[in-house]
């Protein structure tokens, strides 16, 4: 029997590092989309806490305990990462392959951002995510530190994440 | 133009779909009639003033909107979730 | 000429440019105006309309006069203002508007044609003949009235965007905004202060004021360091704000490296969005000149400017200068230049009672009446209480008064309001919500009272945020008075120049008012005042005030034209932001393409997705031969196609069945777990919206498939169905289109190919026609579905993402042993067409269910979204346009898509239309081309022959109407 091979989204196109600023793709290991059923929210959020010590999180925002993250990724709805949540009364899709998922870090990442994204990034704290754009491209924007920022869109759209960010971290490197 | 999100937040008019008045909220019975059907596809009062309308925040969290703004001023004076 | 000790430029550093092919020396801070007038080139550009000879009017961005072209070749860049173009080594600027040189310039004929050439010229006398309007006058006109051009090649320069986010925005960073800024920071307000000038400042770097105790452009300095080690402020110098928007957002344009010789990835320009809580506007105000007979010669500058030279960078723009004014404030020029060593021929003072001291000649109650010199200006005449005398002179400064720069406040339809103490008009209260006018953009002038002023209304934009401003006190510095009376225009023989952008006089804008162009709109439009680059900076006031006296009206009742976003031009490039090439729109790329480029296959763009058109096979030359061999290829044996790009959205909850019952026409809470179903979906108007198949996979779990194109339309509008019209159903759906890689197996050896590689043995009894579930491929979990668009026994396999390179490669692999491969669009395109299938070329938006014979999968049992009005009149009937198919019966035997159908003997134009085709292939099957089209009553007309007309193309073709369904209208093979 033959076996398939495995690719990241980003295959041959990372790790990049222009001036003070790196991008790099993570591996992300399982992500799986959590939406609580009517009257659930509750449920699944402790069920959550106590299968994996992580509460729903807020909008806005991100829960972690060890190697599993939750992700809130809009209306309704978490993305779990690392782990594959056991919980009911939720809906649970596999997304382990459906988002490109990278880090783009160092001194001045902010002024990268700022140049793709429609949101102020200044104003997240760690831990903080946005649904939000870069450029035209549909993400999930999280702070993970100081200069420190991870982002998820669809895996289709890897090459131009990556030609977008790209473009910025050259445009500002160049100014010196 | 920016519009506050109930759920994230104060954001840029382009993550915003615009889909037209908030009168899409009120889907006739089947068999209201065909005056009815008609008004509500097709009849806007296209206010100068205080309207409310609907935008999808389809760059951002999925939230269907619905805004309050003055037409003539700009003025966005409530945001609400259409689906409580 | 330079003048010893004066200036902030760095006179250490000499910057070699060139101007006009002449290579010239400046220092490091100059602008090319000030190195220009440095180096005593007065004459810089020719005028608009009649080419007559001008220099340097003033030292911002305002100036009409002085625009240039940078650079040569690709990246040129015209109607640059010679006033803020900052110099560097190897700058090169060409004059514009001028043949065969500026000196020597041949359109000059223009300016002896004058008298035919007055407002409204054009209107007048083109008119006829009408042919000649496009051909004819418009390109000579063109040609004749130009500013600078474009290179016409591709712009290779590099342009940004980006977003700011503040609590205070402060505009300007003159006195009042370095205020502003001081006391907005100290309270802790995240502070962005902007100025569209190199060096910050205002006009503190132009005058001779001290400031607390210093000289003034020493206390900005020192005042812009301090707010520059604040962690809370971002200094954004070159950086002026073009427009303000609805909620706090400003549009700003930053201009990046102008002021350098060009460098690979470094932007020339970026363009800022920035969304400001409050902001404070202190723009300042520019000064006016006065419409005086021949008051457009090189050498006659604004009087301010004129210091701006002196002060700042160190240059006298004339050796005997004359200063003619209605106000105080230009006799500091007069006194500036003096203590400075320049020579004052004399100060033309028009109030009677201006008081005046200096060791100069003054006339008082006097006026400007004439200037000579042909290429600069070397004699004025003036007329004052003691007679009339002409004055050698190369340099007039003249001030007409200072306008507040009100423009931003009229962004969001404000209107400015007249302020008599000041001649000029004020921002209206609340003009923009949450901005602020501060310092001599509301009409302060002094540059105490605009310090006082930008404390005040950071204090104002505190309160607004709910900080408290700390106890600042306003350093010390000059209170004058500014004392004014009216001045707007001289009367005299000869022409007064109002805009000298456009080249509109005091002439114009009578004959204006007498051919009844009263409203100071129409009298914009039809004289052009204060239209281009300068959008009536220098002239809109003096305009209307001169349109005012000559229809007997006040200045209020007369009004202003309206200030609109940029306020100072925007160059495209800047506007699109990087938005070229592959920064253009995102670019969807499946697992396969990699694997289909390498074989050479041309890519198609359908959405945002590149999908491969065909796989050119060793030896053929055209696409037709592949997509012949491909849809032979299918039909015989087994072809590969890549399906990822259509939509799969993955629905669960106990109320799933209910909702996909509402939003398609027919049942899906009927079907059977394992089992897959065509589905229709509908507008609420009655009309197509997308149609797919959806599986049922569990008890409440489905997976909906969308078409490619629709995808983002079907996702928004479920969401819209779930939260406004039926929130109580208990159900969620998300997109899996990322999640998973799917192929189509298509052909009658596609089950031979999948049983090699799934683990799962599938029968017909295991896997009959529309079966499906989960199945192993290749050891990796997958889902496997019995559907086909093809018409032939197929499927659809799908395996996570991450493998989907490996087994597009694997099942290509496996097809081409079993005498097939991959296949693309175009051979799906015949495939589908061959069995009637629709896709979007069909259901284009106009089409009801009805149209497409489907109106009886709108179940009768229950409601669903367009039902209602798909069965209004009108939407169903003999007169709607059906589907149907068609054969060419004739000698032609080609079908176009987007070509008329006609009756065979009626005339081939708009009425007579019977329908149109939508899509069409030809079909190696059948030997023939098949088109499907739009007819009306066509359903009741099969077997009839129409005539297919394409204009566009020039082709028509007898075709024979027939069903849609041309291949295997039994469906035997699919289930076989």
């Amino acid at each position: 029997m033959v076996n398939l091979i495995a690719k990241t989204p980003c295959h041959g196109l990372l790790p990049i590092t222009i001036g003070t600023v790196t991008l790099s793709e993570v591996a992300t290991g399982p992500i799986t989309s959590v939406s609580p059923f009517t009257g659930q929210e509750k449920s699944v959020s402790d069920a959550l806490k106590a299968n994996h010590g992580t509460a729903f999180p807020a909008p806005n925002r991100t829960t972690s305990k060890n190697t599993a993250r939750l992700i809130w990724s809009g209306r309704g709805q978490a993305l779990m990462l690392g782990v594959i949540p056991d919980v009911k009364g939720a809906a649970l899709t596999d997304q382990s392959d459906a988002w490109t998922h990278v880090e783009i870090a160092g001194t001045g990442v902010a002024d990268v951002l700022a140049r793709v994204t429609p949101v102020d990034t200044r104003a997240m704290k760690r831990g903080h995510s946005a649904r939000t754009l870069v450029q035209h491209v549909s993400v999930v924007l999280i702070r993970t530190g100081n200069d420190r920022f991870e982002i998820m869109a669809m895996r289709s759209m890897a090459k131009t994440l990556v030609h977008d960010l790209e473009r910025a971290m050259t445009g500002l490197a160049a100014r010196g | 133009m920016r519009l506050t999100c109930p759920l994230c937040g104060d954001r840029d008019r382009r993550e915003f779909y615009y889909q037209g008045e908030a009168v899409m909220l009120e889907r006739p019975a089947p068999d209201a009639g065909a005056e009815a059907w008609d008004a509500y596809l097709h009849l806007r009062d296209n206010a100068a003033g205080e309207t409310q309308d609907l935008w999808f925040h389809e760059a951002g969290c999925g939230s269907w909107l619905k805004v309050t703004r003055n037409t003539v001023t700009h003025e966005v004076i409530q945001t609400e979730l259409v689906a409580k | 000429m330079r003048v010893d000790g004066k200036g902030l430029a760095n006179r250490e550093k000499v910057v070699k440019f060139s101007f006009g092919g002449k290579s010239y020396d400046g220092f490091e801070g100059d602008t090319l105006a000030s190195a220009l007038l440095a180096n005593d080139v007065r004459l810089v550009a020719r005028s608009f309309k009649y080419h007559r000879p001008r220099g340097i009017l003033t030292a911002g961005s305002e100036e009409p006069n002085a625009l240039v072209t940078i650079g040569s070749g690709a990246g040129q860049e015209p109607n640059m203002r010679a006033t803020v173009q900052e110099i560097y080594d190897g700058l090169e600027a060409h004059p514009q508007n001028a043949w065969p040189s500026l000196e020597r310039d041949a359109l000059s004929v223009n300016d002896l044609l004058s008298p035919f050439l007055s407002a409204g010229f054009y209107y007048k006398t083109f008119m006829w003949p009408k042919a000649f309007w496009e051909k004819l006058y418009e390109p000579i006109i063109r040609r004749a009235a130009g500013l600078g051009a474009l290179s016409g090649a591709h712009n290779p320069d590099r342009y940004e965007r980006a977003f700011a986010f503040c609590d205070v925005l402060v505009i300007g960073s003159g006195p009042s905004g370095l205020m502003a800024a001081l006391t907005a920071a100290e309270a802790g307000a995240d502070v962005i202060l902007a100025d569209e000038d190199s060096r910050m400042g205002g006009r503190l770097n132009a005058e001779t004021h001290e400031v607390d105790g210093q000289a003034g452009a020493g206390w900005a300095a020192a005042t812009l360091q301090k707010l520059g080690e604040m962690d809370n402020v971002r200094l954004m110098p070159r950086t002026t704000i073009t427009g303000a928007y609805d909620q706090g957002t400003y549009g700003a344009l930053e201009k990046v490296s102008h002021h350098q010789p060009r460098r690979a990835a470094l932007p020339l320009e970026c363009f800022w969005r920035i969304a400001a809580k409050q902001a404070i506007l202190c723009a300042g105000a520019l000064e006016r000149p006065i419409a005086f007979p021949n008051n457009d010669r090189p050498g006659i500058m604004t009087a301010g400017a004129v210091r701006t030279y002196l002060n700042r960078y160190g240059v006298a723009p004339g050796k005997s200068v004359t200063v003619f004014g209605n106000n105080d404030d230009a006799h500091r020029t007069a006194h500036d230049l003096a203590a400075a060593g320049v020579s004052i021929a004399g100060v033309i003072d028009s109030r009677g009672d201006a008081q005046i001291d200096g060791d100069f000649p003054i006339y008082t109650g006097g006026q400007v009446i004439g200037t000579e010199g042909r290429l600069g200006l070397n004699e004025i005449t003036v007329r004052h209480a003691g007679g009339q005398r002409t004055i050698r002179t190369d340099c007039l400064a003249m001030s007409g008064g200072w306008n507040p720069s009100v423009h931003l406040t009229c962004h969001m339809n404000g209107r400015p309001v007249w302020e008599p103490s000041i001649l000029s008009f004020v921002p209206s209260e609340g003009a923009v919500p949450g901005l602020t006018p501060a310092g001599a953009a509301a009409g302060h002038m002094s540059t105490a009272a605009c310090l006082t002023s930008g404390i005040e209304s950071a204090k104002i934009a505190l309160q607004a945020l709910g900080l408290k401003a700390k106890t600042i006190k306003a350093p010390k510095a000059e209170d004058g008075a500014y004392s004014i009376a009216p001045l707007w225009y001289v009367e005299g023989k000869g022409r007064a120049w109002l805009d000298f952008q456009n080249d509109v006089t005091t002439k114009d804008i009578k004959l204006a008012a007498k051919e009844n162009f009263r409203s100071v709109e129409h009298m914009k439009r039809y004289t052009t005042q204060g239209m281009a680059t300068d959008q009536g900076k220098n002239s809109n006031v003096n305009a209307l005030a001169l349109l005012a006296d000559v229809t007997g009206r006040g200045i209020p009742e007369t009004g202003t034209t309206t200030f609109r976003p940029p306020y100072s031009p925007v160059s495209i490039a800047a506007m699109g932001q990087d938005a070229q090439g592959d920064g253009f729109a995102p670019q969807r790329f499946t697992t396969s393409h990699a694997a289909s480029t390498a074989r050479g296959a041309p890519m198609i763009e359908a959405g945002l997705w590149y999908r491969p058109s065909y796989f050119p096979a060793q030896g053929e030359t055209t696409w037709r031969q592949s997509c012949d061999r491909e849809v032979k290829m299918v039909r015989e044996h087994v072809g590969i196609c890549d399906v990822s790009t259509l939509g799969k959205i993955d629905i669960q909850g106990p109320d799933a069945g209910a909702f996909l019952d509402f939003v398609y026409t027919n049942m899906f809470s009927t079907l059977k777990v394992g089992r897959t179903r065509y589905g229709l979906m509908l507008r609420e108007d009655g009309h197509v919206m997308d149609d797919g198949t959806t599986a049922r996979l569990g008890e409440n779990h489905y997976v909906m498939t969308t078409t490619t194109a629709a995808a983002g339309q079907v996702m928004r509008h479920l969401e819209w169905v779930h939260q406004a019209l039926r929130p109580e159903l208990d159900v969620s759906f998300i997109s899996v289109t990322e999640q998973w890689a799917q192929f189509a197996v298509a052909g009658p050896k596609s089950r031979d190919l999948l049983n090699a590689l799934i683990e799962e043995k599938i029968t017909d009894e295991a896997w009959p026609f529309m079966a499906c579930g989960a199945a192993t491929v290749a050891g990796v979990k997958g889902r496997l579905f019995r559907i086909s668009f093809s018409g032939e026994h197929a499927y659809e396999v799908a395996v996570p993402a991450r493998y989907g390179d490996s087994l597009f490669r694997l099942l290509v692999a496996q097809a081409e042993a079993l005498g097939g491969g991959a296949y693309g669009m175009e051979a799906l395109n015949v495939l589908r067409i061959e069995k009637g299938f629709i896709t979007h070329a069909e259901i284009h938006g106009r089409v009801t269910a009805f149209d497409i014979g489907m109106e009886r999968m709108i179940s009768a049992k229950k409601d669903c979204i367009g039902k209602t009005m798909a069965a209004r009149p009108g939407l169903v009937g003999e007169d709607r346009e059906q589907l149907v198919g068609l054969k060419p019966v004739g000698n032609i035997k080609q079908l176009t898509a987007g070509a008329h159908l006609f009756e065979a003997e009626a005339d081939a134009i708009r009425v007579n239309s019977q329908g149109y085709t939508t899509s069409v292939g030809f079909s190696p099957t059948m030997g023939s081309y098949l088109g499907l089209a739009f007819l009306k009553n066509g359903r009741a007309r099969h077997g009839e022959t129409v005539r297919m007309v394409d204009h566009l193309r020039g082709i028509e073709t007898m075709c024979e109407v027939t069903d849609p369904v041309v291949f295997d209208p039994e469906g035997g093979r699919v289930r076989g």
